[in-house]
């Protein structure tokens, strides 16, 4: 954890560090205004008035109020101004180079997701998804970004996906975990439906506002119950992915669990199938176990990296997942950024290495 | 197999009321008078719809009525059959699902009342949970010190899913109460449907509510724990009841994580939350979400990193396990002694004492 501020090794004190790609990295505006190139000009005014309307009562920030500025670290700040991450050449100096990403896939979050007027989210995703190319993808061709979607307009979103299709600056779609509906619900299906025709993943981040209390018991008092909140928001979510039938219906749709831990995978799998078989008549539209859905169809990524007090504990439970099916992050620059080489314990074979680290997430986003 | 030993402890059954009707009798003349005039059915749960395959085996479905309702079944599939010195009865009927506290109150009081007579009374090993009015903090206090006098009643009883998390401080006068009185707080399986069944929204399938059962729990340990309920009582048990124990390792790494991060958001929380865990919560045997090798189920005790935290349940009527595998495969005749014996009782500190020191 990255709660304080620790020097950076300094460079040339390691040899030189493996490649790696990073499949969580969170781009910021450096001003709210820098999106308005991108967004029709009605907008403006309208964002200016009325804020942003979302699923949750604050007009500024977030409602539970994070450790520290922008949950970001507090060593991010660009040397010339703006918010941790809204600086490339800063994230390239500070994150990407040092740390020899080859791949990065950047998630923007702040985007039109969990606003309730459907026709800004829409704008505000559309313009995010050029604001990418144009400040970020097109720059430095590590980086890759994530077709953001009004996620709770199916049609909307889908027309956004097909826009975006076949365009290289993009390597998969990007939902949060917490929306109005289960994620498995049909009126998200247009967005699977499109992504699977586009050949693109589905990530699905942490986070979110449809809504809903992030327990089944009401909201919680405190920050951290919102951070550790998310994972369980994750399972249900993946829960109902499955469930509904989603990877039947799309039987080509890979989706990826972002930034929500993987440890939790087994026991839900474990769980779901013993309650399928339990249960399956209600669900006849399921032809296999859920577990079989999870092993073909689900991705996770590493940040927040699982932290057992034995290795073995996290080799054991990796090895239910697959090491084929992690994909290193570091969340930079959030707080909580995991640094690469200190995140697995001694003990990987190199081959599994090469896939966490890199491998993985080449094949996925189909960047070999 | 692995083989229960004899005079154990099961922790989770659950007697069926078969009526709002059966009821009546322990309800005031003004009860009664509003559950007939207005029309009032049965109070029965989405969580458990009678004839869903989960809420009872097959070969524990009676000819007639509701599974669970009739105590001669009760005694020769699940205590006789599991040879126990004790019973833990948990009552699901749907009584926290009312809006109004008051009606909670006179539903909750009758069901307490409905349990002594007509289970406690009739059979020695039972013991009994007292069901409270959540709603309303005073009048759950009351109800606990009422039917505490009975010294049949070994716990307090919650479920999962309510009006606000478990930790807040809005619910603490219970704990003290229960703290006060030798009372394990049992936190069930189960939602009021006050807030969507899940942390997401409204499922579609009742397969989807109760697979969420185990995120619920989740959640409510992080705030018991994050509140500081155990720091203010830390003599209080709490006990999770068919909430599935095998998500409990990586759910502690991460919220283990986060508090050594945040910290500083919580300073009353002085101890690692595996510690806290450790010393007051429990979690009843079924279901055992793990494949059904014993390889595997070890490795995830070796991961739960103590033999302290289950105790034994059958979970009867609903369908967790077939024939005799109360017990799971592959485990050691040390931790079935734990389980079913020292755990419980340890627990459970009312079982050891005589229930004649009865003082109304």
């Amino acid at each position: 954890m990255n709660i304080q501020i620790r020097e950076r090794p300094e460079a040339g004190s390691a040899s030189i560090k493996t490649a790696i790609a990073d499949c969580d990295i969170h781009p910021a505006r450096a001003t709210q205004t820098e999106l308005y190139p991108f967004l029709a000009k009605r907008w403006h005014a309208h964002l200016e008035t009325f804020g942003v309307h979302a699923y949750q009562g604050m007009m500024g920030g977030p409602p539970y109020p994070k450790a520290q500025p922008n949950a970001s670290r507090r060593d991010a700040y660009p040397p010339e101004g703006g918010p941790q991450g809204s600086s490339l050449s800063f994230m390239q100096q500070q994150h990407l180079d040092p740390n020899n990403v080859v791949l990065g896939v950047l998630n923007p979050l702040n985007t039109g997701q969990g606003i309730r007027n459907q026709d800004l989210a829409a704008a505000i995703c559309s313009a995010i998804n050029d604001w990418q190319i144009e400040k970020w993808t097109s720059k430095d061709q590590r980086l890759k970004g994530s077709v953001v979607v009004a996620n709770e307009d199916g049609q909307a979103a889908a027309a956004e996906i097909r826009k975006r299709a076949g365009d290289k600056n993009f390597v998969q779609v990007l939902l949060l975990s917490r929306n109005v509906e289960p994620l498995g619900q049909r009126r998200y299906w247009p967005i699977y439906e499109a992504a699977e025709e586009a050949g693109l993943p589905v990530g699905v981040h942490a986070f979110g506002f449809g809504g809903n209390p992030i327990t089944a018991s009401g909201w919680p008092s405190f920050y951290i119950e919102e951070m550790v909140g998310h994972s369980q928001c994750q399972q249900t979510a993946l829960a109902s992915l499955v469930l509904e039938g989603v990877f039947e219906r799309f039987p080509k749709l890979k989706m990826v669990m972002v930034e929500a831990g993987f440890g939790w995978a087994p026991s839900l799998a474990w769980r779901l199938d013993k309650v399928f078989e339990r249960l399956h008549a209600e669900v006849p539209h399921l032809r296999r176990k859920p577990s079989d859905y999870i092993r073909d169809h689900i991705w996770w990524t590493t940040q927040p990296m699982e932290d057992p007090e034995r290795r073995e504990h996290l080799f054991q439970t990796i090895e239910w997942i697959g090491w084929d099916r992690l994909l290193f992050a570091t969340d930079y620059p959030h707080w909580d950024y995991d640094e690469p080489s200190r995140v697995l314990p001694a003990g990987v074979s190199d081959a599994n290495k090469q896939a966490f680290y890199l491998d993985n997430a080449r094949k996925l986003y189909g960047l070999s | 197999m692995t083989s229960p030993i004899p005079g154990g402890v099961d922790c989770d059954l659950h007697p069926a009321v078969p009526h709002l009707t059966s009821l009546l009798p322990y309800m005031n003349d003004y009860w009664r008078d509003q559950v007939t005039t207005r029309g009032m059915t049965d109070l029965l749960s989405q969580s458990y719809p009678v004839n869903s395959p989960i809420s009872a085996r097959p070969d524990w479905r009676p000819a007639q009525g509701k599974p669970g309702s009739n105590l001669a079944d009760m005694q020769r599939q699940a205590l006789d059959k599991f040879a126990v010195a004790y019973g833990i009865c948990n009552p699901l009927y749907g009584v926290q699902m009312v809006f109004s506290e008051d009606m909670a109150d006179a539903f909750c009081r009758a069901l307490n009342d409905w349990l002594a007579k007509e289970w406690l009374d009739k059979d020695d090993r039972l013991r009994g949970s007292i069901v409270i009015p959540v709603q309303s903090i005073e009048k759950s206090v009351k109800e606990i010190e009422r039917c505490a006098q009975d010294r049949r009643f070994v716990q307090v009883l919650m479920l999962v899913m309510g009006d606000m998390p478990l930790g807040k401080r809005h619910y603490w006068p219970i704990y003290a109460a229960a703290e006060r009185l030798g009372l394990p707080i049992g936190v069930h399986a189960g939602s009021a449907y006050h807030n969507p069944p899940t942390s997401v929204g409204w499922g579609s399938y009742h397969i989807e509510d109760y697979v969420a059962q185990a995120q619920a729990f989740q959640t409510q340990l992080t705030s018991l724990i994050i509140e500081g309920v155990f720091a203010r009582h830390p003599n209080l048990k709490m006990v999770m009841l068919e909430s599935g124990f095998t998500w409990l390792p990586p759910y502690l790494w991460r919220l283990h994580k986060f508090w050594r991060g945040v910290r500083m958001e919580t300073p009353w929380v002085d101890r690692a939350p595996l510690e806290i865990v450790r010393s007051n919560i429990r979690f009843s045997l079924q279901p055992v979400d793990a494949p059904p090798d014993g390889e595997t189920l070890n490795r995830l005790f070796d991961h739960m990193q103590s033999d302290e935290l289950l105790l034994f349940s059958t979970d009867y009527p609903h369908w967790q396990f077939d024939g005799d595998e109360a017990l799971p495969k592959g485990i050691s005749p040390d931790l079935v002694r734990k389980v079913m014996l020292d755990n419980p009782l340890a627990t459970y500190t009312r079982l050891k004492q005589s229930v004649k020191e009865v003082t109304p």
